[in-house]
């Protein structure tokens, strides 16, 4: 065996010399954490790919792998990556036709699945995927009468290994010495914002070096926890789970099911936990209507720490000199108030906390570190590993990423777009040499397509994505996303996507939160009968209309952006939905996508239409399609007059 | 869905069996009988006498007329504990749950007539009743992972939404570890998403334990797809009993639900 720790089955195999009895994944199943020692986990990956190999799984073939985060798939990978196969996570939610064009892509022939459902849609697509032949799912429920011979569960995939491995010991090992570092390690599939998604393959040099460098940088050690609740098919949880637990031998640990993740990370107590924006956003808004459900000392005690925590919390985060006085409340605050909400909020233990994909709204991103969390901001897309940017400890500021990691060269072109090169970037588009030319220049520079620009401590700052900055037709500059990132951090609103580009001024469109508005309608008794009666009420309406009026009034204290106010709005009758196509997996707005297919309601907004008549296509889990249709009322929204530089007229 | 499990003789047989309260006749000598492993549908219109027909089986109300016999045995005037003491285990259409204890606790009291140890020992909780209580909660574990409700262990069931309520409610019956349960409406009051759900719970307690199931539910379309067989009821009178294939084109049937004049 090669003595390098190149490679991530070598990686394994060293933990499980090094530390074989200490924790290396853990599940909660029936009720019970149930642990695996790395130990163990070497010998089940082992079996597997033995299993593996018995069907034929040669090196160089992909294995799709498509579920929940399950401990059984996570050795699926690894045991792909034995055997010198491209594992290839899969979107665990995306409906049977999107997963085609990836099977396609990616030729694959074997997947392993989590479970029937996973399974049906497999099935449902074998047709178009001829190259399809192995399907292997680790959940037996309710596959009893499956007869396919292409299927078979992963017990007994295993059983075939074991005996595979019997005839075979030197197997493993010598198919483990012959991976090179350079080999492709995972293929993920980028979200797809425009047209088809695009495998982006990685080594396992790559992997390793991007995990490393971030293992470095924050010194997490093999005693740290982490709670893998995210995709398995996005890269970040790939990266903060299984490569850096790999490269630091740290344990991480699967949810009981996707609904159980807030009492679940209760239970852990992760000591290093990334969040997008929305979880953030999605955690506070539960945390809000629970405070607004207190007594009145209860909550008057709440505002007046949070108050404290705001002026103070990030600073004393930070080291930096507070008054002796408030460091004295904010330790009263942090028994009273801070610290049970981050027990609540399942964030006691976190060391290090991340937050990326989106530009996070600056409150939003205050208030977890007011109260303690340290949370920071870090750059990186699927085709860069993760890593580009990382706020260092102390030196975090809410509208940068902070400096580029060690070992990665950041640059800015002139028109503002970003260039990043380093050792963690991607091999190439799998199959697809002019996207690969396209997004990566000779000189190995790869264009990210955001734009920004570095402040004067160095720190990258992020506006938008180049092709979304746009202007008004004044010539005013209009950050769409800034914009609904600034509606979005008031509870009741879920999503907006506002319009402006080359128009007079700027429209939007708004989703509410259903459980915030709910919650707030049933305190006043209003009742309704479902999300579009509720979205259809006026009360609602003049609520959304303080928002974004309060908007507003923020903007107009920016100069630059002051004059980008929001003037109409109105409320969707259906909330964006990935399956419909008006999100992204990743919860990104699909701002062109939504215009088109509403396009009567943008006109009724720009037209100064009262109302507007709209019937929507929805699609539901199991992929029927329905309709929707409703008659939105459409609102005007106070602005306000641009402070300081005024505009010469 | 193909099925691939084996149906049986019948373990639950009702002849002649007539009902009635005061002048109200609710059944009147209607037969049919449940094969082991099937899913047994009773329908029809309103007032049928469809609840009146589950009660039956399960004991609440004593028959005037006619025969029961569940698993060879003829039984007369059986309660509902000596029912369920049996291997029968219902759901109710009206809920019947402690609405303050949490899923996990109502789960539990289903498990009560397979506790052995005795009261004092179980208030103690120490040697059987403690390795008891440890075995149990597997098992009550087990049924909450197969319904998928994991992430309400501990909420009390009067926070749950209808649609969990029921889940909850099925939970409890399972617990039990019926041969034969009997389902009240359990699709009644819930959106066409809720509905899919319960019927694949339905088929997959069916499929994975063999559980004999009797359902009652007065929305035809949801039943066709789940049931081997189906009983109609109306006015207390069975009408048909066959295939859901058969039993949808039954003329009687289709003037029944349509609601042609007596």
């Amino acid at each position: 065996m090669a003595g390098e720790l190149d490679t991530f089955p070598r990686l394994l195999l060293h933990h499980a010399q090094v530390r074989p009895d200490r924790p290396a994944i853990r599940e909660k199943d029936l009720g019970i954490w149930q642990t695996w020692t790395w130990k163990q986990v070497e010998g089940e990956v082992r079996a597997l790919a033995c299993g593996l190999a018995a069907q034929g799984f040669k090196r160089g073939m992909s294995l799709a792998i498509i579920g929940e985060n399950r401990p059984r798939l996570y050795w699926a990978m690894a045991a792909a990556q034995s055997l010198g196969g491209i594992p290839v996570p899969i979107y665990q939610d995306a409906v049977a036709q999107e997963m085609v064009y990836v099977f396609h892509n990616a030729d694959i022939e074997y997947a392993l699945v989590e479970d029937q459902e996973q399974v049906d849609k497999l099935l449902e697509i074998m047709p178009q995927c001829p190259k399809l032949a192995h399907i292997y799912f680790d959940d037996p429920r309710g596959m009893r009468h499956y007869a396919q011979t292409e299927l078979m569960s992963f017990d007994n995939l295993q059983a075939i290994g074991r005996d595979f491995d019997g005839r075979n010991p030197e197997f493993f090992a010598d198919e483990v010495a012959k991976g090179k570092t350079t080999d492709i390690a995972s293929m993920f599939h980028t979200s797809g914002t425009t047209g088809n998604p695009k495998g982006v393959t990685h080594t396992h040099q790559a992997l390793i070096a991007a995990g490393r460098a971030g293992a470095e940088l924050e010194g997490l050690d093999p005693s740290d926890e982490v709670l893998a609740y995210l995709p398995m098919a996005w890269i970040g949880q790939n990266i903060f789970s299984y490569t850096q637990s790999y490269v630091v031998g740290f344990c991480m640990s699967c949810p009981e099911s996707a609904q159980t993740v807030g009492a679940d990370m209760r239970e852990i107590g992760p000591t290093y936990y990334f969040a997008p924006p929305a979880v953030l956003e999605g955690l506070l808004t539960q945390v809000l209507i629970r405070i607004e459900d207190l007594w009145w000392g209860g909550r008057k005690a709440y505002a007046y720490f949070m108050d404290l925590a705001r002026r103070v919390g990030g600073r004393i985060l930070d080291g930096q000199p507070v008054p002796l006085k408030d460091r004295l409340l904010y330790k009263l605050g942090n028994v009273v108030v801070y610290g049970p909400l981050r027990n609540v909020l399942g964030m006691s233990r976190v060391r290090v906390a991340y937050t990326a994909g989106e530009a996070i709204g600056p409150d939003l991103f205050v208030f977890y570190r007011s109260i303690g969390v340290n949370l920071k901001q870090l750059y990186g897309s699927t085709e860069t590993a993760v890593f580009v940017c990382v706020q260092p400890n102390g030196q975090v500021k809410s509208d940068t990423v902070g400096p580029p990691v060690k070992g990665v060269e950041v640059k800015v072109t002139e028109s503002g777009e970003i260039l990043i090169r380093s050792p963690g970037l991607f091999r190439e588009y799998y199959k697809n040499p002019e996207a690969t030319a396209e997004a990566k220049d000779p000189e190995g520079w790869f264009h990210t397509g955001d734009a920004g620009y570095f402040d004067k401590d160095r720190h990258l700052k992020i506006i938008d994505r180049a092709k979304d900055v746009g202007r008004l037709a004044d010539g005013t500059l209009f950050a769409p996303k800034y914009l609904e990132n600034k509606l979005k951090f008031f509870p009741y609103i879920k999503e907006a996507v506002c319009y402006g580009h080359q128009r007079d001024r700027v429209c939007a469109f708004i989703n509410i939160d259903f459980e915030a508005v709910g919650n707030w309608a049933e305190r006043r008794n209003i009742a309704y009968s479902g999300y579009t009666d509720l979205a259809a009420q006026q009360p609602v309406y003049n609520l959304i209309r303080e928002c974004v009026e309060k908007a507003n009034q923020d903007l107009a204290a920016d100069p630059t952006l002051g004059g980008s106010q929001i003037h109409r709005f109105l409320i969707l009758h259906k909330e964006l939905d990935p399956d419909d196509g008006e999100i992204t997996r990743s919860r990104k707005v699909r701002r062109g996508f939504i215009a088109e297919k509403y396009a009567p309601l943008v006109d009724a907004l720009y037209g100064g239409k009262r109302e507007c008549f709209i019937e929507t296509q929805v699609r539901f889990e199991d992929g029927r399609t329905g309709s929707i249709s409703a008659n939105l009322q459409i609102a005007d929204a106070k602005t306000y007059p641009v402070e300081a530089a005024k505009k010469a007229a | 869905m193909q099925h691939a499990r084996k149906i049986g003789e019948p373990i639950l047989t009702v002849e002649g069996v007539s009902l009635s309260f005061g002048g109200v006749r609710a059944l009147q000598d209607v037969s049919f009988d449940v094969r082991e492993h099937e899913i047994r549908a009773i329908i029809g219109p309103n007032g049928a006498g469809k609840s009146s027909m589950l009660n039956v089986i399960n004991g609440v109300y004593h028959p005037q007329d006619g025969k029961i016999t569940f698993a060879g045995k003829v039984r007369t005037d059986v309660d509902p504990h000596e029912a369920a003491e049996r291997g029968i285990a219902r759901t109710f259409q009206s809920l019947a749950l402690f609405k303050g204890m949490s899923v996990l606790d109502n789960i539990m009291t289903g498990r009560n007539l397979k506790m052995r140890a005795n009261l004092l020992l179980q208030a103690l909780r120490i040697g059987p009743a403690l390795r008891e209580e440890i075995e149990h909660r597997a098992a009550v574990e087990r049924i909450i992972d197969f319904l998928e409700i994991q992430a309400y262990r501990k909420t009390p069931v009067g926070r749950l939404p209808y649609g969990l309520q029921k889940r909850v409610d099925l939970a409890r019956a399972l617990a039990l570890e019926p041969r034969v349960l009997l389902l009240d409406e359990p699709m009644a009051g819930m959106n066409v998403e809720e509905k899919q759900d319960m019927c694949r719970f339905i088929l997959d307690v069916n499929d994975q334990f063999g559980t004999t199931i009797v359902l009652i539910e007065h929305d035809m379309s949801v039943v066709m797809d789940i049931s081997d067989r189906v009983v109609v009821l109306d006015y207390g009178r069975k009408i048909a009993d066959g295939t859901p294939d058969a039993v949808r084109s039954n003329q009687a049937v289709i003037d029944a639900y349509l609601g042609v004049s007596h």
